[in-house]
């Protein structure tokens, strides 16, 4: 159960039954248009506030995950998930939709995996029969919580990135059909002085490194063991930084088997700047995207490293340091267990 | 300054940050500038085309034809934010459209947008100077203060 200090061996390896991916037009017209169920063309998504919006995406994710499984509504024992936006009102109110008892979280981009590990470990542990984790963010509501106003004409730098406007949902089951779940670690934070917001991969590549070590060490598995690493919102400079750390740590990582979210998710040619980030990147990348991959039978065994960055506007403005933190789940696809 | 707040950092923060610095893309600060003064320019140079405007056609000198210009600059950036391109110029001139009258009126308009789902009192009302507000109060301070300078020097230096 317990490896070393903070892995989690799941023996039980429950599964993804299900996932739902929901993406705004930005998305659409992004990298990968295919890894979303539902798409819409419009930002508001016919609601009154953008937080509105987000709370509809996360609706729409959780339902077609349902929909798409043998389960109905009433069997999803928890539903554990968070976001960006002040108390995660947005991720409560589509609880309040869901109607399944509801674990909230606050770990920034980080949320898609420390939700997936908790259902994990719940249901490995026989404490629920289905759970429903996932995440969601908005860019319009994201801007205005932690930069200007959308419309203020700020020159950002090279370094800033593009919060992804969706929503992303995996349904976890103790068996079923489908990508297990085999293990976890759980990140720690890591804090390494920088202030800058506007350039979180570069904050957040320590943490991701730090957990990535200690999840190969507690786990007693080589890099090699893995086909795929997968990182949250590290970015271009993030991913550069992280890469060159572990190279560092004389753990010899292909550059073309380390892949980050932020930068699948859109086209080069799109103004991101650094590449995308916020909680639904590394949550419709992972579920659309590569466990769609993984399906195909083109990837057998990834783990998946979501980087948050966990300052908020008023830590910034007292010039605190950006604490950050990173969660990795390793995702494996196996004979089925029924 | 960096330097300063880095040596209260430990060692491993510190070589971590030069580690990351390498790494780091920095703002392309020529090309930034280039941008910002053409940009700018153009904005002016839109701004005298008005106020010429105003002189010739209206019953305006040059002295009170400042006023209508300005009105009419923040006017045509309330249309451009509200249409959601002004923060695209803004991301390719940076200071160019910041430093001028529109770049005042786009930080007060957007503000304005933003916070309209909050209603018109709280939301509006009180969100509107979030960021102009600043530039409001230091911009009157730093006047006084010059104003000041200016009448001491013109009373004791005896021009």
């Amino acid at each position: 159960m317990l490896a070393g200090h903070r892995t989690w061996i799941f023996e039980n390896k429950p599964v993804i039954i299900s996932t739902g991916t929901v993406g705004g037009p930005f998305e659409a017209n992004g990298n990968i248009p295919h890894a979303f169920n539902i798409l819409h063309d419009d930002m508001w998504l016919e609601q009154a506030s953008f937080e509105k919006a987000q709370q509809m995406m996360m609706e729409e994710a959780c339902q077609y995950a349902i929909k798409n499984s043998p389960i109905q509504k009433e069997q999803v024992s928890f539903f554990i998930s968070g976001d960006l936006i002040n108390q995660i009102t947005p991720t409560s109110f589509a609880a309040k939709t869901i109607g399944s008892p509801y674990f909230g979280l606050f770990s920034a981009c980080a949320t898609s995996m420390e939700s997936l590990a908790l259902a994990a470990f719940m249901i490995n542990s026989n404490g629920a029969e289905y759970i429903l984790s996932g995440t969601s963010s908005h860019n319009a509501a994201a801007e205005k919580q932690f930069r200007y106003p959308t419309e203020y004409g700020g020159q950002k730098p090279p370094t800033a990135q593009w919060t992804v406007t969706g929503a992303g949902c995996a349904l976890v089951a103790k068996t079923g059909h489908g990508p297990k779940i085999t293990s976890a670690t759980i990140g720690k934070i890591v804090d390494m002085g920088m202030t800058d917001p506007f350039n979180m991969g570069g904050a957040m590549a320590p943490a991701a490194v730090d957990t990535i070590i200690s999840h190969l060490k507690e786990r007693e598995v080589d890099i090699s063991y893995y086909d795929l690493i997968i990182t949250g919102d590290l970015a271009h400079i993030g991913r550069e930084v992280a890469l060159d750390l572990l190279h560092k740590n004389d753990i010899n990582l292909p550059e073309e088997k380390f892949v980050d979210c932020g930068l699948t998710v859109y086209r080069e040619d799109q103004p991101v700047l650094a590449g995308g980030s916020g909680p639904a990147c590394s949550a419709v990348v992972t579920y659309g995207h590569f466990l769609d991959l993984m399906k195909k039978g083109k990837l057998e065994k990834i783990l998946v490293v979501a980087t948050g960055a966990l300052h908020s506007p008023l830590s910034v403005n007292q010039k605190d340091p950006i604490p950050c933190i990173a969660h990795a789940v390793s995702i494996e696809a196996g004979s089925d267990v029924t | 300054m960096a330097d300063k707040k880095k040596k209260n950092l430990p060692p491993k923060a510190q070589e971590y940050q030069d580690f990351q610095d390498k790494r780091e893309v920095k703002r392309p600060i020529l090309k930034n500038c280039i941008k910002a003064f053409l940009i700018g320019g153009l904005i002016c140079f839109i701004g005298q085309l008005i106020s010429t405007f105003y002189i010739y056609y209206f019953d305006f000198t040059e002295q009170t034809a400042g006023n209508p210009t300005t009105a009419t600059l923040i006017f045509i950036t309330m249309l451009l934010t509200g249409f959601g391109v002004y923060d695209r110029i803004g991301q390719f001139s940076g200071a160019g459209s910041a430093v001028p009258v529109t770049g005042f009126g786009n930080a007060v308009i957007s503000a304005a947008i933003e916070h309209r789902t909050e209603g018109f009192v709280l939301g509006v009302g009180g969100n509107m100077f979030k960021l102009a507000g600043s530039v409001i109060l230091f911009g009157v301070f730093s006047a006084f203060v010059v104003a000041l300078i200016k009448t001491i020097i013109i009373t004791w230096g005896g021009f």
